[in-house]
């Protein structure tokens, strides 16, 4: 089920204040997160930010497509290796 | 024989489901067309005039995304969500359920007929 519009979007407070204070400073850097469940505010627009996926943080860079998503649709948390043969298996456990 | 909206060409059907064959107008959709025009729902296509006809195509040039236009817009959403690398972008791209729905078993509308893997096919053959 949708979110109700009376709330609002859920935007993780504290990753907003860390984009906020880069914005007013006008510097670029890295934030690492583990906040997926937050949309994407217009305020990301332009910045790297590195989703956590349960194992490593993914840098993913946000455009103006992306807002109004959540953080963690674009930090995939599952690998797909094909199904069946020698190689699937030679590889299931790299990354 | 009447031209709406481009290529559709509805036959000798009531008004209401006749312009149901135009892609993006479903039966409420069709009432709701002919109600703003003031046409009666129940009369054969071949039966209209033709100032009845340039009516309904202003009606629905002007209100609704139809055929082609309506395809495109489709398929750029869903290729806005692959482009941004989504998940759900990823999900369109191999063909999978893009809401969360199991795949163990069902899913065969995005994945297509069965394919049989590995032994399974086999075990058929030896027995009958």
């Amino acid at each position: 089920m949708a979110r109700s519009l009376k709330k609002g979007p859920y935007i993780d407070e504290k990753l907003l204040e860390k984009i906020e204070a880069m914005n007013d400073r006008g510097e670029k850097k890295v934030v690492k997160t583990w906040a997926r469940r937050s949309t994407i505010a217009p305020e990301f627009v332009g910045h790297t930010i590195a989703i956590h996926n349960g194992h490593k943080f993914i840098p993913v860079y946000i455009s103006e497509n992306m807002v109004g998503h959540k953080l963690g649709e674009f930090a995939h948390t599952r690998i797909f290796r094909s199904h069946g043969g020698k190689k699937a298996k030679e590889t299931k456990r790299k990354d | 024989m009447a031209r709406i909206a481009g290529v559709d060409i509805p036959n000798n059907k009531r008004l209401d489901v006749a312009l149901t064959y135009i892609y993006g107008i479903g039966f409420t959709s069709s009432k709701r067309i002919i109600e703003a025009v003031g046409i009666d729902p129940s009369i054969k296509v071949h039966e209209l005039t033709d100032a009845d006809i340039s009516r309904l195509r202003q009606e629905i040039d002007a209100n609704y995304t139809v055929e082609g236009s309506l395809r495109a817009e489709r398929a750029g959403n869903i290729k806005r969500l692959i482009e941004i690398g989504s998940y759900r972008g990823m999900r369109h791209k191999i063909g999978l359920p893009v809401r969360g729905q199991r795949t163990r078993t069902n899913a065969r509308t995005r994945k297509g007929p069965k394919r049989t893997v590995g032994l399974g096919k086999k075990k058929v053959g030896k027995k009958g």
